[in-house]
């Protein structure tokens, strides 16, 4: 079968990749554009962990067939960093012991940065619905949680 | 396996493509149909999708509400003017489900999905299809008892007409986990009020049958009353009638039938979940 042509903005930069008709965008970043920051979990769009970003928006990147990304910018996991520097969210889920086994948190991280690029000052509520869609197996989500909050807080001291 | 994915600029386009292929499918916001296609699905081998702005349109200034077949659970959540459809959206799934999941496709979740249907059933919505041969509009109830055989149309938009008052609408779903889960049973009941009695109530249900349902004996029952207990009790006792729900990993057909009494007499008693 023929494949098609796919273009997309990916962390900031252009990328031209072929897809099989009905991959998957989360097959088009992983095995096309080679960022494994995405997950596979369940397929199902029932995990979370292939959480993405697209126009700043959190989309699960299993159920979405890879030619809705054509033109739109996508965001990952891997694009967080800056250099060698984490971003703030990164560094509070290590200082936190928001990841166990790890398999969840590319989905987390990017679901909290939907959350918190909308809304800098989000209540402990917010943070746990934004995050209701994202299964986490191994910390019972508590440390998780604390984590974003703690973004939360030291921005606003920053702020001040 | 691939697929063929075919994309349209229009949706009487894919509709004639619909019609003529054996095995399309057409493709909302994708949280059905990728899923089906991860699965290894091979009762579809096309995919059809339509890239017209037009149906994300929401047409909501009047008495009469219009949404798009392609508008978001999340653009719903950001409608002022959709206020009362706002707990519905919430309810269903997490953020990510809700910036993709269509209004169109709520309509074809299979039980226990699919509550944003229960509210417009609730509503006494119309359904606009797109098929080869031209739209047509029917009221949800029918649509939903031929939907699985809807095979070559395509649904444009869905319309109702404002709830009486907010009061007057209520919408229940009930999970085993918060604030995410699927239903054990949704229930939303349009129930105007004329001088303090019932009139014209309208009671549906999610996760009770194959597609949502109206409970149409409760719906009777309750016509003429007034919402305290006494007025009620006819209704509650009757809830059941006419589901059929199934047994899944949320909960089983006899649990589902025994709590839909009890859940529908604490929504119309306006009771804490």
């Amino acid at each position: 079968m023929a494949k098609t042509a796919l273009q997309f903005r990916h962390n900031d930069h252009e990328v031209a990749v072929f897809v099989e008709g009905g991959d998957s965008l989360l097959v088009a970043l992983r095995d096309g554009v080679g960022d494994h920051s995405p997950k596979f979990g369940c397929g199902q769009g029932g995990c979370g962990a292939c959480t993405v970003l697209i126009d700043g928006e959190a989309h699960l990147s299993c159920v979405t067939l890879a030619e809705m990304a054509e033109g739109r910018s996508i965001e990952t996991a891997d694009g967080l960093k800056t250099g060698p520097a984490l971003h703030p969210l990164q560094t509070a889920f290590m200082e936190h012991f928001a990841a166990q086994c790890g398999y969840c948190t590319p989905g987390m991280l990017m679901a909290a940065k939907a959350l918190l690029d909308h809304n800098p000052q989000p209540s402990r509520q917010d943070v746990v619905e934004a995050i209701a869609g994202n299964i986490c197996r191994c910390t019972g989500y508590e440390p998780i949680i604390n984590a974003i909050l703690s973004v939360v807080t030291r921005s606003s001291a920053a702020r001040a | 396996m691939p697929v063929n994915v075919k994309t349209f600029a229009t949706v009487p386009e894919a509709a004639s493509a619909l019609s003529s292929e054996h095995g399309a499918r057409y493709i909302g916001g994708g949280t059905l149909v990728m899923r089906a296609v991860n699965e290894g699905d091979l009762s579809f081998s096309t995919i059809v999708r339509v890239k017209d702005r037009s149906l994300s349109n929401i047409r909501a200034s009047g008495g009469r509400i219009t949404i798009g077949a392609g508008v978001t659970l999340a653009q719903i959540l950001r409608e002022r003017d959709l206020a009362f459809l706002h707990a519905v959206a919430r309810s269903i799934g997490g953020p990510a489900v809700r910036n993709m999941g269509t209004v169109g496709g709520n309509l074809f979740a299979p039980a226990p999905f699919g509550d944003l249907g229960v509210a417009l059933l609730a509503l006494d919505t119309t359904v606009s299809m797109q098929g080869g041969y031209g739209v047509r509009e029917m009221p949800i109830e029918e649509f939903f008892a031929g939907r699985d055989r809807a095979a070559g149309s395509v649904v444009i938009s869905v319309s109702c007409e404002r709830p009486a008052s907010a009061e007057a609408f209520r919408y229940r779903k009930i999970s085993r986990v918060r604030p995410k889960g699927a239903s054990v049973i949704s229930l939303a009941v349009h129930i105007p009020n004329v001088s303090g009695r019932v009139s014209g109530a309208r009671i549906a249900y999610g996760a009770m049958a194959p597609t949502a349902i109206r409970a149409k004996s409760a719906e009777r029952a309750l016509e003429g009353r007034m919402l305290d207990e006494a007025g009620v009790a006819a209704a509650i006792a009757v809830a059941a009638e006419g589901t059929s729900p199934a047994t899944d990993a949320i909960a089983s057909t006899w649990y589902r039938r025994e709590v839909a009494g009890i859940h529908l007499r604490r929504v119309l008693l306006g009771q804490h979940a």
